[in-house]
């Protein structure tokens, strides 16, 4: 976590559906093996924000930059779309609150994992089992359901599928779109053990869009707070949830229940 | 009419009626036009203005389209159904150019100039100067993968194909070995990625460098798309699993050939069955060339062959459309 060179800077970033509804003005940086998460409340803007940065969607003003791998610190807006799909498919993953929506439902977990490494032109089955196997016991997933279906996986563990499908091609950023929320509490609480130690064995930087403050706590080393398409407060994360500056931040500190 | 309906194999006259080749002549022009492209870019899908044609979806309009853009009055046609000049399929389509152009049909491939096919390319070797036109039910060979045809066609222009290996690696994982035996995925000239319509992948090798011209049409889904002569077409395949052919044990039993694509005709209902070459007309010229043949009731085998030709193609045939 030099203070070097961030992996991903944002600047003035502004994407709008219609106008009114999206995100405004977004500035960070990222550095590499940081966790950030972004919390807010339904229609703050946070997973316009995502889809902005991971340039899903073209924003409408603004820059990201990222350091690429073959052509240093960047602005994506300069790269061409094949090469934005190629970096989206090999340095980066995106991890969807919804599994169904990451996965190939139809197909085995094996064929899951291993489907980044053929798309980047490994044509060996062997060793692309054998990669999908080690993955899916780092996911701890016994080694004897790699040719089960995901349909065939819990909740939990299409979760965790889904995490290994995205890290295989070792990327150095991650997006996650509410992780957890479709999650029971107790697997929740195990994935996102499993997350805080891939992130720090794998030196990943990640986003994380959530409105659950627990969340926020055990993963992000700094916390950005959106409300109305703005950040309306941003910095480490136990000084946001500990010394809340912003009344919005306070009310959404306050609102979690005290036992 | 009435009188040639009655007997299939009467020569049918031209009608005058009917435009050449059925089409009108600015139809065939804007085919001509897409064909033209589909050729100067190998594998690549052209969209064309498919029209109706006088048989249902499924039945080969986009074959039968091609043909009639393509077709010339000197031509001579050979139409295939599953290997075979008798069937159904293949029958009408012949008697309809005849129809509709008058021009010279024939069951044999050495001396056809367009050869419309379902389901396989010929075992006779293709020469210079023939053209194989496919009939072509789904062309987009990503379309399993990817529903969106905005996303495929990103997918082709940015030729991002990794992911055709995951039916490849399903078929490993479930069966031990690259269980697809049809329309197995080509990549052509190097680029993009091409269905070779319903053939086995056992008439894969012979697309690939062929010095005849393939075109492809599928009608319900508006495209054309060409493989020029001597163009590379690559099977797909794992390094540790590499691309092979289907391959019998026993050798076809009319003709006695070892190296064709046989099909399994099941004789009774107590296990009796025998293996005999889906091409016809090659299996046929075959055992005329074999005229001292290694079997003794050889005579009634070839009494029997076209028959069993029919019973062949009918039960795949009506298996493919559906």
């Amino acid at each position: 976590m030099s203070a070097t060179q961030p992996l991903l800077s944002v600047r003035n970033l502004t994407h709008t559906w219609d106008g009114v509804h999206g995100c405004r003005d977004i500035d960070f940086d990222l550095f590499s093996g940081e966790v950030l998460c972004v919390v807010g409340e339904s229609g703050s803007g946070k997973s316009t924000l995502l889809q902005a940065v991971s340039y899903q969607v073209t924003p409408k003003l603004g820059s990201v930059w990222y350091d690429t791998r073959d052509a240093g610190f960047t602005d994506l807006a300069q790269l061409t779309a094949a090469e934005r799909r190629m970096l989206a498919r090999t340095d980066w993953g995106f991890v969807r609150q919804n599994a169904r929506d990451g996965l190939r439902m139809q197909v085995s977990a094996g064929a899951n994992i291993a489907e980044r490494l053929m798309a980047i032109g490994d044509r060996h089955y062997g060793d692309l089992r054998a990669v999908a196997g080690e993955w899916l016991s780092k996911m701890e997933i016994e080694a004897d359901r790699l040719d089960d279906t995901p349909q065939q996986f819990s909740g939990g563990m299409q979760q965790r599928l889904q995490i290994a499908r995205n890290l295989v091609t070792r990327p150095r950023m991650v997006f996650m779109d509410e992780p957890t929320a479709s999650l029971d509490v107790s697997v929740q609480a195990r994935l996102l053990d499993l997350l805080r130690q891939l992130v720090t064995d794998l030196d990943l930087a990640a986003i994380v869009v959530t409105h659950d403050l627990a969340v926020a706590r055990l993963l992000a080393h700094r916390t950005v707070v959106m409300r109305g398409g703005y950040i309306v407060e941003s910095g480490l994360t136990d000084q946001i949830l500990d010394d809340p500056q912003h009344p919005y931040t306070q009310l959404l500190v306050s609102s979690i229940l005290q036992s | 009419m009435t009188a040639a309906n009655a007997n299939p194999a009467a020569p049918v006259e031209r009608d005058p009626h009917y435009n050449f080749g059925y089409l009108d002549e600015s139809t065939k022009r804007m085919l001509r036009r897409a064909l033209l492209k589909a050729v100067a870019i190998p594998g690549y899908q052209v969209p064309f203005g498919s029209r109706e044609m006088p048989l249902p979806y499924g039945w080969g309009t986009g074959g039968i389209q091609v043909t009639a853009a393509i077709i010339g009055a000197a031509d001579v046609l050979k139409v295939i159904d599953q290997g075979s000049d008798d069937t159904t399929n293949a029958v009408n389509i012949r008697r309809f150019f005849g129809r509709v152009t008058g021009v010279a049909t024939t069951e044999s491939t050495r001396d056809a100039s367009i050869i419309q096919t379902r389901h396989r390319i010929p075992e006779t070797p293709l020469a210079e100067g023939q053209i194989m036109v496919y009939q072509v039910p789904i062309p987009e060979p990503l379309r399993w993968l990817e529903p969106s045809e905005t996303e495929t066609r990103t997918m082709h222009a940015l030729a991002e194909y990794g992911g055709m290996h995951v039916r490849l690696y399903e078929d490993i994982a479930q069966y031990g070995h690259i269980a697809t035996t049809y329309d197995y995925p080509v990549m052509v000239n190097g680029r993009y990625m091409m269905r070779p319509s319903p053939i086995p992948k056992f008439d894969n090798p012979k697309l690939d460098c062929s010095p005849a011209l393939m075109l492809f049409g599928a009608g319900r889904e508006k495209r054309v798309y060409a493989v020029p002569p001597y163009t590379s077409v690559k099977s797909l395949d794992f390094e540790d699993h590499p691309f092979t052919i289907e391959k019998w044990d026993e050798c076809c039993d009319i003709c006695g050939s070892e190296n064709t694509f046989l099909d399994e005709i099941i004789l009774d209902d107590r296990g009796s069955r025998r293996f005999v070459c889906s091409d016809t007309e090659y299996c046929a010229r075959h055992a005329a060339e074999n005229e001292s043949p290694f079997r003794d009731d050889s005579e009634a085998q070839r009494t029997a062959a076209p028959q069993i030709g029919i019973d062949a193609g009918d039960p795949a045939h009506v298996g493919a459309a559906s």
